[in-house]
């Protein structure tokens, strides 16, 4: 009997929709459409959209899921990125050694500032990680040998064990969308494991979280980490598609998007991050197409998806979809 | 040493000028419940924030088991068998009434640095969680979200998850406030089933309750233990009557 009743609001439990398997089929059938046009163009954008998708699933991940609202995120990306550049600037360009060394600087960084920003809460951690992003920001800046504030190109993009693994345009692509599904599949699989459960539950009621014995501070930092390495990722990815690195990936105006992307596409669902990566890159480009001042059309549409649409473009749809059933 | 499961000893804690605890020595034996009554004010709640982790004392012992706990942080306290429901309800609203419970039968046993596999789906959390809810008949609430229950039903929520917890020790800080007089019976009924089966310290206003649970009460007055003894003594002891039982029980 007691069994019975345990499992059944279980069964209703969050599984993989369908929508976001086909959104990861269009995304893989997106070259064969390339091939018929503006091939570099296009692979080359929704390259993009796939490299700050993951980094936006970080985000929302920690804003989402954990209630940890960070406005330093991409100094995480800048990370990957410039170990990579780095690295290659000393000749390393396999991906056998900078790969995980993007991912260990990256979660080493996330370790260290989350043992500070996580000390404070609300408003006071936004401000700390923005400090700490700008903190990142300014060092890039400074590193003359690699280029300061200007930047610096890569040598080539990442081997792996000596193979031109990224060797095309089409062979980056695919590479970077296994890394947004596998990301994608990481996080949906930690927040709803045991240590999600504690993650969550820490966003819902430290306090309560306390008396039964969990030692919040410790599982957030666990979490930030995680965000941490999968920010570098993105780095790590975005400095071998542009194959060029510079302080600019990290400034707050980034972070800033990073959150605006998880607004826009739905807060605390995961796959509404990419979403929301894809809706802020492909309005961006289109809307740069008329004007300049694009951020003019953009902001006020941004205005009306938080107000009206409250879980973003994915709740938007959901509740289309809710009303269309109905009839 | 004596076997209490908790020993206060000479606490003391004021905030600037207003002394909130003033001396309190305080002996609770296994099984025992033990009841602290006193007006508003009286610093019962601050009592127990203290003797939970979170409110540091400025003086004084706490020992749970003849361990001093009083350097040990909240959740550290809780690892070691401290349970507590709070004043005003506290539980994750977002999180259904099983899912609650099972963080606390996670809580207890077993890694929570396991990032595969889906929590919501252990049978063994679910059961015994589940066996918790039973207890204080909410089973059949398991799947509502938390935040969807009754006042009274998330009431008894908390004393499921604390029943989750296995403790040692059991704070309880008014479980009936703002409950209607048939839930507050029904809590009544739950504790007097739990009675006896771990410590408990129980502050709570409704008297009937009090009397009719408790194996021992202090009153509490401006910080200070005013009277401590079984049920019968402190209902005749002349400075309780006149400091704060008069009105009630005439």
């Amino acid at each position: 009997m007691s069994t019975l009743t345990a499992s059944k609001p279980l069964r209703a439990g969050p599984r993989i929709d369908l929508a976001v398997i086909a959104m990861f089929g269009v995304l893989a059938l997106v070259p064969f459409a390339a091939a018929f046009g503006a091939e570099t163009y296009l692979l080359g954008l929704v390259t993009r959209v796939m490299v700050f998708a993951i980094a936006a699933l970080a985000v929302d991940f920690l804003c989402g899921f954990g209630g940890l609202v960070t406005f330093g995120h991409a100094a995480f990306v800048g990370i990957g990125a410039y170990t990579v550049a780095i690295a290659g600037a000393h000749g390393v360009t396999d991906m056998a050694i900078t790969l995980p060394l993007a991912l260990i600087v990256s979660g080493l960084f996330a370790y260290l500032t989350g043992t500070i920003c996580l000390r404070t809460k609300s408003v006071y951690f936004i401000m700390i990680t923005l400090a700490f992003g700008q903190m990142a920001y300014f060092i890039a800046g400074s590193l003359a040998p690699y280029g300061g504030d200007d930047g610096i190109t890569l040598p080539a993009r990442s081997t792996l064990f000596g193979l031109q693994v990224f060797g095309s345009d089409r062979a980056l692509y695919y590479a970077v969308l296994g890394s947004l599904i596998a990301s994608y599949g990481l996080c949906r699989a930690v927040v709803y494991s045991r240590f999600g459960r504690v993650f969550r539950g820490a966003r819902e009621n430290p306090t309560r979280m306390a008396t039964i014995g969990f030692d919040v501070f410790r599982y957030q930092r666990v979490g930030y980490v995680i965000a941490g390495c999968l920010g570098g990722l993105s780095g790590f990815l975005l400095a071998n598609a542009t194959e060029f690195v510079s302080p600019a990936y990290m400034s707050w105006q980034r972070s800033g998007e990073l959150i605006i992307m998880v607004l826009f596409g739905g807060l605390g669902t995961l796959h509404g991050a990419i979403v929301g990566a894809a809706a802020y890159l492909l309005l961006e480009e289109w809307l740069a197409g008329f004007t300049e001042n694009w951020k003019l059309i953009f902001g006020p549409l941004l205005v009306i998806v938080v107000l009206y649409a409250r879980g973003g473009l994915v709740g938007l749809a959901a509740s289309i979809k809710a009303r269309l059933t109905r009839d | 040493m004596t076997d209490a499961v908790l020993l206060i000893e000479n606490l003391r804690k004021s905030f600037g000028g207003l002394v909130v605890t003033d001396g309190v020595t305080l002996e609770i034996g296994p099984g025992e419940l033990h009841a602290v009554i006193g007006p508003n004010g009286a610093g019962k709640t601050t009592l127990i924030h203290q003797i939970s982790g979170t409110l540091t004392p400025d003086d004084g012992r706490i020992l749970l088991n003849g361990t001093d706990i009083m350097p040990l942080p909240p959740h550290e306290r809780a690892k070691l068998g401290l349970a507590r429901s709070f004043q005003i309800t506290s539980v994750l609203p977002r999180f259904s009434a099983l899912e609650n419970v099972a963080l606390a039968v996670q809580a207890r046993g077993g890694s929570s640095y396991k990032f595969f596999g889906r929590a919501a789906s252990e049978a063994a959390l679910n059961d015994e969680a589940m066996a918790a809810l039973a207890e204080v008949s909410l089973d059949h609430r398991a799947g509502v979200i938390a935040a969807h229950l009754s006042h009274g039903e998330k009431r008894a929520l908390e004393l499921a998850i604390a029943l989750a917890l296995q403790p040692k020790l059991l704070l309880l800080d008014e479980p009936m406030a703002g409950t209607g007089p048939e839930e507050s019976e029904r809590i009544v009924t739950v504790l007097q089933r739990l009675k006896g089966r771990f410590a408990m310290l129980l502050v709570e206003h409704d008297m009937n309750a009090v009397f009719a649970l408790a194996d021992r009460i202090s009153v509490l007055t401006y910080g200070r233990v005013l009277a401590s003894g079984e049920p019968h003594q402190v209902r005749n002891d002349r400075a309780v009557t006149e400091a704060y039982l008069g009105e009630e029980l005439e």
